[in-house]
């Protein structure tokens, strides 16, 4: 910041932007969640809380919608971060839903338990009667999102309608909401990728391992590497190997490939990313890859 | 999208530029999708695996092109029938600025679209096509810019290679239209003759309009100066949030939280708090990182104050000498959006700054004609329909001209039966 000219960075507008959307909602709702996923983007939304509440405690707990295909990396990252915050974790488990029979388990090599965690995302929201849910999705990512809103209303089946979204004007948000519907929040609509990066650069944040190079045990599928692991089925033909390689995004093992990349420090990702041809989510998810519109869909019946 | 791709791979300073975000607006046909996606492919913002389903689709819908109408169009009915739905925002990043586009469509729903994208926009860009010259859409575009006072017009006459790049041509778009907006309150309007389909005066500087000498498009956004469009002299500090930690640590910590709305703030400053009227000085100015010595628009912080007074959300700390009205009238213009009409008598909720209280709409003193600017008696607004009203809230507003502060002077009405956002308002007299 540049104290004689009054003049903010584009990273402290969007930060200042995010700080005032979490205290809306923490001022507006009686009992907001916010979504973590160990993820990058969850990662600056602690750091974004901690920003808009210290030297308060969060006005509400922290949830992770563990589906059980979690990087062991990530769920280690995880508990020591939460600890180090002193906040409340809830934990949502997708093996819990489906041992209750909530859902039922894709087979195949294919399997994934991307699309389960839509029901288990609901329930815990409905079984502790949150009203609204703070999530580190960004317009950049996907075309769906690009239209979505700041405050984005979800019905009593937690489904978002496109068509009937709230005009958002000035930053006067509106959330206003009946019983049983609640509200996701995106305090980081208009980051991207890069100010994702460069922030973390910048507060010098932690993130899991497995964003840096690492050697890995990996195998190629659909033209992106995955990680060998228990929770995915090889296909005849397929042969594992061993890679120097880094992942953009963090979902499960199952939908989430792994770059090639010899990055093992912050200057270095960030350099990799301002460089890269190619988006997040078109090199690294398979999820979003099953039809043209597989985020429009998802997002429809619930999803982050 | 990742922007950072428009550095040619260069690693970008971790520090970096400000943000300027802009609002674009038009119909399908004058070529502002084009014009977005230029920008886009041009600055480098647009990647493999995007321009890779830009092409696909193209083909499969028999364009004939490399249609780069299709960046943009996000959802599935947009797709399938080549309309845009909504305010899409794309991004993109330049070693000087991170930009920001709030993209709506010209067709139904135009007027609220339009208002939502540039309420927040620093900068609006108007699309004329240069063989249609100045119309209707075009009018109503800039009259719209000036009602929610966006500092900085650019004009983009367009398709400049359809009319062989004629300066002539260009002369008279930009006579009629100055003509126009003199009737207006715009501050500063620039003009720039284009072709999004071949990218002239968009990124790169066109060859075929030696005659035109001023900068192409991107290159305006990035060196308009957008700084002092804040108000930096009238202090006002909307309370959002009250930080009380009552730990051991921190036990008689008393922080109200807020982003500054106006002015510049400096331990030791004398500020009034609103609607009491009681005096106090600031103490510190906090934020997470530490204590700052000023804190000015658009900045997250925490004020704490020498005196306990008892201060809540809904309140405003603001500049003794010169404080905005604590009033419960209003004279405002407001830009309706909700499907039934808006008529006198009307009870909705009034959401300004962090205060949300009742509302009555007590008379609605005309409608304007968007296309004439005449004012026009009416019984009611219909949807997208911009009239003047007198209001009556439930509680004091602590509100300011929004010719003098765009967020003290703004405000939404709520539907209370089914909690739509049914307008924005701007406020012209209070009292």
């Amino acid at each position: 910041m540049n104290p004689l000219h009054y003049e903010l960075s584009h990273l402290e507008t969007l930060e200042a932007e995010a700080i005032h959307i979490f205290r809306e909602v923490a001022a507006e709702f009686e009992r907001p969640v916010l979504l973590f996923s160990g993820g990058k983007d969850s990662l600056v939304l602690l750091r974004l809380a901690e920003k808009a509440f210290r030297p308060g405690r969060f006005p509400f707990p922290i949830m992770h919608v563990d589906t059980g295909h979690n990087f062991p990396e990530v769920l280690e990252f995880r508990d020591r971060l939460i600890a180090e915050l002193g906040e409340r974790l809830i934990v949502a488990s997708v093996q819990e839903s489906i041992d209750r029979g909530r859902v039922v388990e894709e087979t195949g090599p294919r399997a994934s338990r991307n699309r389960l965690q839509i029901v288990t995302l609901l329930d815990a929201i409905a079984e502790h009667g949150f009203d609204a849910a703070f999530g580190g999705a960004r317009r950049d990512e996907e075309r769906a999102r690009a239209k979505e809103r700041v405050f984005s209303f979800r019905d009593d089946f937690g489904q978002w309608e496109p068509k009937r979204q709230r005009p958002e004007i000035w930053s006067l948000y509106n959330g206003r909401i009946r019983k049983g519907e609640h509200v996701r929040v995106f305090p980081l609509s208009n980051w991207t990728e890069l100010d994702v990066w460069q922030y973390i650069a910048q507060e010098r944040l932690e993130v899991p391992s497995i964003y840096y190079a690492h050697t890995r045990q990996v195998f190629e599928r659909d033209g992106m590497l995955y990680a060998l692991s228990p929770h995915v089925q090889l296909i005849e033909g397929e042969e594992p190997f061993e890679a120097s390689v880094r992942y953009r995004t963090v979902g499960d093992m199952t939908c989430t490939g792994a770059v090639r990349s010899l990055a093992t420090t912050l200057p270095e990702v960030v350099s990799e990313i301002a460089a890269t041809r190619v988006t997040e989510r078109g090199e690294t998810r398979a999820d979003d890859r099953v039809t043209e519109a597989a985020m429009e869909d998802r997002k429809r019946e619930g999803y982050f | 999208m990742t922007p950072g791709a428009a550095t040619n791979g260069h690693a970008l300073r971790t520090r970096t530029s400000e943000l300027l975000r802009f609002a674009t607006a038009g119909s399908v046909d004058d070529g502002k999708s084009t014009l977005i996606g230029r920008l886009l492919h041009d600055s480098k913002a647009i990647l493999e695996d995007q321009l890779e389903h830009v092409i696909r689709t193209s083909e499969r819908r028999g364009d004939g092109y490399v249609n780069l109408a299709l960046l943009t169009d996000g959802l599935r009915a947009e797709r399938e029938q080549g309309i845009t739905i909504d305010v899409a925002y794309r991004y993109f990043q330049t070693p000087r600025r991170k930009f920001v586009i709030a993209d709506t469509p010209g067709h139904e729903q135009y007027t609220r679209n339009m208002v939502t994208g540039a309420s927040t926009a620093d900068v609006s860009i108007i699309l004329v096509d240069a063989r249609k010259g100045v119309i209707e859409q075009t009018r109503r575009h800039a009259y719209i810019a000036s009602l929610l006072r966006i500092p900085h017009l650019v004009v983009c006459v367009n398709k400049m290679d359809l009319v062989e790049y004629d300066e002539a041509v260009f002369e008279q778009i930009v006579e009629e239209l100055t003509d126009w907006t003199a009737r207006l309150d715009i501050s500063d309007i620039s003009f720039i003759p284009i072709s999004a389909l071949h990218g002239d005066n968009v990124v790169e500087r066109s060859l075929q309009m030696a005659w035109y000498d001023g900068p192409p498009l991107l290159y305006h956004l990035e060196h308009v100066v957008i700084a002092p469009d804040r108000n930096l002299t009238d202090i006002r500090f909307p309370v959002q949030w009250v930080i009380r930690p009552n730990s051991e640590e921190h036990h008689d910590y008393r922080g109200y939280a807020g982003q500054v709305a106006g002015g510049v703030l400096h331990p030791g400053d004398e500020v009034m708090v609103l609607p009491s009227g009681q005096r106090t000085r600031v103490s510190a100015i906090d934020t997470f990182k530490g204590s700052v010595d000023s804190a000015f628009p658009d900045m997250s912080v925490t004020v704490r104050v020498e005196d306990e007074l008892d201060i809540s959300r809904g309140d405003m700390l603001v500049e003794p000498d010169d404080p905005p009205a604590a009033a419960r009238e209003l004279e405002a213009m407001v830009c309706w959006m909700g499907s039934d009409p808006l008529r006198p008598g009307a009870r909705l909720v009034i959401k300004h700054t962090t205060r949300t209280t009742r509302a009555r709409l007590e008379d609605l003193d005309y409608r304007v004609d968007v296309n004439t600017l005449e004012h026009l008696p009416a019984d009611e607004l219909a949807l997208n329909e911009i009239g003047r009203v007198r209001i009556r809230t439930g509680s004091p507003l602590i509100v300011d001209p929004y010719a003098r502060n765009r967020t003290t002077g703004s405000f939404i009405l709520i539907d209370e039966a089914t909690n739509d956002t049914v307008a924005a308002g701007m406020v012209l007299a209070a009292r």
